[in-house]
């Protein structure tokens, strides 16, 4: 430990006094209580989903401890403020690979069984069935493949525009930990028919419970780092950030309110009912896709483009705007989910008003994107990872432009309920999500491992177009899907008869969704290409067909 | 108050608060005197003197 950390104000060693390490006994406690409760809930459980699930927390804590008294025993834990923290984000790019391909994995598996619905279900497996997949591929890709890649990304953005190390000590690691077993016990949960039944919310009241805890951890930490920042400014990504954790907290806590029904069983009752829950629901899901989807990825955008293009941001007023218009419009387009239902009609006509608004926030930040580029197109010719990042603020550009329509209530009846909308959702989350994702992958990866340039570039190159053509595949072909089934299920005859039965049109999705497997295959496909280059990269290999020329050396 | 007030108050309060808070911030981001502190910021990803915290000794 160096003399340094004396010399900090605030005297952030972990987090009172230099040497009292308040950080190892906060986590320690969470683990014991944690132990406790686990092996209680073990024991004592209603159902066999809350048994496993205390079963799993109770390795974990168990693991916890001996991890810290491992780590302590060899010093491990101590503190040096004159070097960043990156173990931790190091941990974070190899999760973020490893859940993008099982997420992904089970994104082409139940688009498989919608095209042949036999496809991977036996019998005696119930919960290999569409239903138990379904919120597995969405939690999976969302939560598990984007919640690690904003960890670690907001870790390094912070730490290096504030030219501080990471606050907290130990809980750094408690958050980057913590939240992949609220990944795992969810899932688990998932697949033994676990769920609080709310679209991004399936987690059940003991998961909630247990991401609160790392959530206001993760504030704690992110805040701290901002607190003890040596630069004057905050710079604008953790502003994108900080909404990000800020209204995920708020939207979590809300939407989850629900009573258990026996502190030992895994069922709780929401504590809203009817047209309440409804609204609570999209009022949380739009916010999830606006701040989860979006604002978090747009400080991705507003660092790591910038510093791969090496000029600073096209406009960073447009960025103070952006970033102001966006949170405040962005909160109220959630009934645009809830058209043609009880909702009051002026509260549809509310969140549709606000979602053409949002048009023109998003597009601003597209183009201050874009923009930054200006004077250095030509990188995009030599830096596959720079057009990777260019090629997903095009994408966001895309979804953000097809939202707004979409949210117009004549247009909503046609496409509500139908293919359009999910090929709405994937522009967003394969183009934008994905493609920016990869992009700050590829940056971090030679960065944290110190290495001069990635193994591949070629295989970057590789992976650019297999996603892009994947992503064509499954846009264009939810497209024609969803437009066909809108326009099938409103189709009259002479006499004032459906002219369709309702599996005639399901009948006539299989080429459609064979088309869209196949996308999706190409675009698992690139990633698994990425996760390869990335390996071989933190090795220190250095593909031979591609020697490191002098400007890399440099 | 009756549902219809109560929503009136909340459709217009909601016009003006909005309205507001944006012209506050347009008016903010484009203050003229405020342009050097946003070029400043700007730079910050940039900066790539050493990858090491800065540490400022008393
Ligand atoms: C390998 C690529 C992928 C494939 C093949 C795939 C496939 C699917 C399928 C078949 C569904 C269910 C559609 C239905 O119920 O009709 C779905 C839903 C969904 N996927 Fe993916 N997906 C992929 C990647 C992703 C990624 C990377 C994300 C997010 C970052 C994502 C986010 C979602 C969401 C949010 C839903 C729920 C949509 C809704 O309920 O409206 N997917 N996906
Ligand atoms: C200006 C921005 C946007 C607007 C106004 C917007 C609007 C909409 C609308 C109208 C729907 C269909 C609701 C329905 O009929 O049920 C929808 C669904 C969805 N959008 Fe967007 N969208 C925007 C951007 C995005 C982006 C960038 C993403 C992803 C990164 C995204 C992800 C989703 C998801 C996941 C759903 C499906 C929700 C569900 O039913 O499960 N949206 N959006």
């Amino acid at each position: 430990m160096s003399d340094a950390t004396l010399a900090v104000p605030l005297r952030l060693n972990g987090l009172g006094k230099p040497g009292q390490r308040i950080d190892v006994l906060i986590v320690s406690v969470i683990c014991v209580l944690g132990l406790l409760w686990g092996i209680s809930a073990t024991a004592l459980a209603h159902d066999l989903g809350m048994r496993v699930i205390a079963a799993i927390f109770t390795i974990a804590f168990a693991g916890g401890l001996f991890a810290i008294s491992f780590a302590g025993s060899k010093g491990n834990l101590a503190i040096d403020e004159a070097v960043y923290l990156d173990g931790v984000i190091k941990a974070g790019v190899i999760a973020a690979s490893f859940w993008g391909i099982v997420g992904m994995l089970v994104g082409v598996i139940i688009a498989s069984q919608l095209a042949f619905p036999d496809f991977l279900y036996f019998k005696e497996f119930g919960f290999l069935n569409f239903g138990r997949l379904r919120p597995i591929h969405t939690s999976g890709v969302i939560f598990a493949f984007g919640g690690n890649v904003l960890i670690a990304t907001s870790f390094y953005v912070v730490q290096r525009t504030s030219r501080a190390r990471l606050f907290g000590g130990l809980l750094g690691s408690f958050v980057f930990w913590g939240y992949n077993l609220v990944i795992v016990t969810a899932a688990t949960g998932y697949i033994l028919g676990v769920t609080s039944g709310q679209e991004y919310a399936e987690p059940n009241w003991v998961v909630d419970i247990w991401l609160t805890i790392v959530w206001v951890a993760y504030l704690v930490v992110f805040l701290g780092t901002l607190w003890k920042r040596k630069e004057p400014h905050i710079y604008v990504a953790n502003w994108f950030y900080l909404a990000f954790i800020v209204t995920i907290a708020i939207l979590h806590l809300v939407n989850n309110l629900a009573v258990p029904t026996s502190p030992w069983s895994s069922k709780a009752y929401s504590l809203f009912s009817g047209v309440q829950n409804a609204m609570t629901q999209w009022w949380y899901g739009h916010n999830a896709v606006g701040f989860f989807l979006t604002a978090g990825f747009l400080g991705i955008m507003y660092y790591f483009v910038p510093k791969r293009a090496e000029r600073p941001v096209y406009s960073y007023q447009l960025s103070i705007i952006h970033f102001w218009a966006l949170i405040f419009t962005y909160m109220w387009a959630g009934p645009h989910h809830l058209h043609y239902t009880a909702l009051p009609q002026w509260v549809q006509t509310l969140g549709m008003t606000f979602s053409i608004i949002l048009w023109m926030p998003s597009w601003g930040g597209m183009i201050n994107g874009l923009m930054t580029l200006s004077g250095a197109w030509d990188k995009l010719r030599t830096d596959p990872v720079l057009r990777m990042l260019v090629a997903s603020i095009a994408f966001y550009g895309m979804s953000t432009f097809e939202g707004p329509a979409m949210s117009i209530r004549a247009v909503n009846s046609l496409s509500h309920y139908t293919d359009w909308t999910i090929g709405h959702v994937h522009s967003g989350a394969l183009g934008w999500v994905g493609m920016v994702s990869f992009g700050a992958l590829y940056c971090l990866t030679p960065w944290l491992w110190k290495r001069k340039r990635l193994y591949s570039e070629k295989l970057v190159e590789a992976h650019f177009w297999l996603s892009t053509i994947g992503i064509l595949f499954y846009i264009t072909s939810m497209w024609v899907s969803g437009i066909m089934q809108g326009l099938m299920w409103r189709a009259y005859n002479e006499f004032g008869f459906l002219q369709y039965s309702f599996v005639e049109s399901v009948k006539a999705m299989k080429p459609y969704y064979i088309i869209r497997a196949t996308g999706g295959l190409m675009f698992m496909a690139g990633a698994c290409v990425m996760a390869y280059n990335l390996w071989r990269t933190a090795k220190g290999d250095v593909a031979a067909s591609e020697p490191i020329t002098e400007a890399q050396e440099a | 108050m009756t549902y219809e007030s109560l929503a009136t108050f909340a459709q217009q309060g909601g016009s003006a608060y909005f309205a507001l808070m944006f012209a506050i911030v347009c008016i903010y981001a484009l203050w003229p005197k405020n342009k050097k502190k946003f070029d400043d910021a700007a730079l910050m990803p940039l900066v790539t003197d050493n990858d090491a915290p800065l540490i400022v000794e008393k």
